[in-house]
C-alpha cells in the first residue's frame, strides 16, 4: 500500500543489510550446517523486528487513521465470495477489510498487537450500532447484516489456521515488508495453506495478493522501472493536533486519540487516504520518523514468486502503483512443506 | 475470540499441523463473555457445510454448553429450526472468550487470550 510520508529516498543501507542476508542466505544453501541457515533466518527476523514490527507498534494510531477506506479493487473481490464463505485477511492491519461484505465470515490476522487491537474495537462498534439501530428500528446505514469478524496476533510465516479451510484469503501491502525473496516466497506459500484445494467439479480458494510496485513513475515518489527495490521508507509521526489544523507546534507528542479521529471519519482529509503525509508539510525537527523496509517489486516478479510457492496464478495486474495476483494452488499442494 | 473462530484455528508450530492433535485448539481458564450480535439466519446456514462439526462438538463441550448432537443439521433442518438457530447463533456468533487459554493438544503450547484477542506469535525456539 502507499506509503504516508515524505518522498521516500533509496536508502542504501535497507539495500546493503538485504544483501547481507541475501549472502548469508545463500550461502547457507550450499551447506549442511543448518545452525548457519537458521542464523541467517534470524537475522532476518530481527532485521523485521526493527524496520516493520517495531514501526508499525509505534505508529498504529497514526497509521491507522490514514487508513480507513478500503480500496474499490480488494472491496470487489470480497464482494463476489458466495454468502456463507470464510476468508482470512493475512495482515488485516486496523481491520479495514474485516466488514466489506456481511454475508461472509472473516478472520483477520497481524503481526501488530496494536493494530489489531484498533480492528476490534472498530468492528465492536459497528456491531454495536447495529444492535442498537435494529432494537429501536431506526435502521439507516448502520443497521443490516450483522459484522461477523475476528481477529488476532498471528506472523505471517506461522499462522494459527486449519489447513485448506478457507474459501479465499487477502494480504494486502504485507509481502512487501519480508526482507529476503526465500520469505516472500514463504509467505505466499503459507496463504497457499489456508485456502481450499480445488476438487472435481468445484473450484479451490483463491488468496489476493497486494504489494507496492517499483514501476510507479505517475506518482511523486520518483521510483521507477530499474531502480533499488529494497528501501527503507520514513513514516513521520505528525502530531494529532497539526493534522487537524490546530497550531500548536509539533510539541505534542505522541499522536493523541487516534480513535477520536477515527470516529470523526474525518482523518487525514486526502484522496487516496494514503497519501495524508505526503501532501502535508515538511516534517518539522520534532517530528520522530520511523523507517519502514520495502521490498519494491518489479514487473514480473510477484507472480513468480507465486509460482516458486508451488501455486498457479489465476489473473495478475497493476493498480495504482501497486502489483496484485489472485493464486490459487497448483496440482500437487500436500507436497508443500 | 468467537466460538466459531476457534473452528478455524490450529496450532501455529509448523510441526504440529499434521496431527489431528493439534485441533481444534482446547480452551483453558476461559473466561467467556457474549455480545449481542444480530441474527443471521441465511449466514449460518451457508456456514454450516465449512464448519468442522466434530470439532465444535468438542469445543462446546469444554466450554461447559450442552452437548451437540452427533450429526450436523441439514440445511433444511436448520432453516426450519428457530431454535436451533438462535442456540447455533449464541454459541458461534455472540459467545466469545475473552480470558484465558487455548492450548494445543499436540505440543501443549498455550496461547494467551487477553481482552478477547487471541495472541499466536512463538518462542523464538518453536517458529
Amino acid at each position: 500500500m502507499a506509503s504516508s510520508s515524505t518522498a521516500a529516498l533509496p536508502s542504501s543501507s535497507a539495500a546493503d543489510a538485504v544483501a547481507k542476508l541475501t549472502a548469508a542466505s545463500a550461502e547457507t544453501e550450499n551447506e549442511t550446517e543448518p545452525a548457519a541457515a537458521a542464523e541467517a533466518e534470524a537475522e532476518a527476523e530481527a532485521y523485521e523486528r526493527t524496520h516493520v514490527h517495531g514501526v508499525y507498534e509505534a505508529i498504529a494510531p497514526h497509521f491507522s487513521a490514514t487508513r480507513y477506506k478500503p480500496w474499490p479493487a480488494v472491496a470487489a473481490f470480497l464482494r463476489s465470495q458466495a454468502g456463507g464463505a470464510v476468508g482470512f485477511d493475512v495482515g488485516c492491519g486496523n481491520g479495514k477489510y474485516l466488514g466489506v461484505n456481511p454475508d461472509v465470515f472473516m478472520v483477520g490476522s497481524d503481526r501488530s498487537a496494536s493494530l489489531v487491537a484498533l480492528a476490534r474495537r472498530r468492528w465492536k462498534e459497528l456491531q454495536n450500532r447495529q444492535a442498537t439501530a435494529d432494537a429501536s428500528g431506526t435502521g439507516g446505514e448502520a443497521s443490516g447484516a450483522a459484522v461477523t469478524t475476528d481477529a488476532m496476533v498471528a506472523d505471517g510465516l506461522s499462522l494459527p489456521f486449519r489447513e485448506h479451510a478457507a474459501d479465499f484469503v487477502i494480504c494486502v501491502a504485507v509481502i512487501h515488508h519480508m526482507s529476503t525473496r526465500a520469505r516472500r516466497q514463504d509467505a505466499i506459500r503459507q496463504l497457499l495453506r489456508c485456502v481450499k484445494i480445488g476438487e472435481a467439479g468445484q473450484a479451490g480458494g483463491q488468496a489476493l495478493v497486494y504489494v507496492w510496485a517499483l514501476e510507479q513513475g505517475s506518482s511523486r515518489r520518483g521510483w521507477d522501472e530499474g531502480g533499488e527495490q529494497d528501501l527503507l521508507v520514513p513514516w513521520v509521526l505528525k502530531s494529532q493536533q497539526k493534522q487537524q489544523k490546530s497550531r500548536k507546534g509539533a510539541k505534542g507528542e505522541g499522536t493523541g486519540d487516534a480513535n477520536a479521529a477515527d470516529k470523526s471519519g474525518e482523518a487525514p482529509p486526502t484522496p487516496a487516504a494514503a497519501g495524508a503525509s505526503e501532501a502535508a508539510v515538511a516534517p518539522s525537527h520534532t517530528d520522530p520518523v520511523f523507517q519502514r523496509y520495502y521490498h519494491l517489486y518489479r514487473k514480473g516478479e510477484l507472480e513468480e514468486d507465486v509460482l516458486a510457492a508451488g501455486g498457479v496464478v489465476v489473473s495478475s495486474g497493476y493498480e495504482r502503483d501497486n502489483w496484485w495476483v489472485v493464486a490459487a494452488n497448483g496440482l500437487f499442494p500436500h507436497d508443500r512443506r | 475470540m468467537k466460538v466459531l473462530t476457534l473452528n478455524f484455528l490450529t496450532c501455529a508450530v509448523k510441526s504440529c499441523k499434521s496431527s489431528s492433535d493439534s485441533f481444534p485448539l482446547h480452551p483453558k481458564d476461559a473466561e467467556l463473555v457474549s455480545d449481542d450480535v444480530n441474527l443471521n439466519p441465511q449466514l449460518l446456514v451457508n456456514l454450516l457445510p465449512r464448519i468442522d462439526w466434530n470439532a465444535l462438538r468438542t469445543t462446546s463441550t469444554e466450554l461447559g454448553f450442552p452437548q451437540l448432537p452427533e450429526q450436523p443439521p441439514s440445511a433444511e433442518e436448520l432453516e426450519a429450526d428457530e431454535k436451533m438457530l438462535k442456540d447455533l447463533h449464541t454459541l458461534l456468533m455472540e459467545t466469545q472468550i475473552n480470558e484465558g487459554k487455548l492450548v494445543c493438544g499436540h505440543c501443549g503450547h498455550e496461547y494467551a487470550v487477553r481482552e478477547g484477542i487471541a495472541n499466536f506469535l512463538l518462542p523464538s525456539h518453536l517458529v
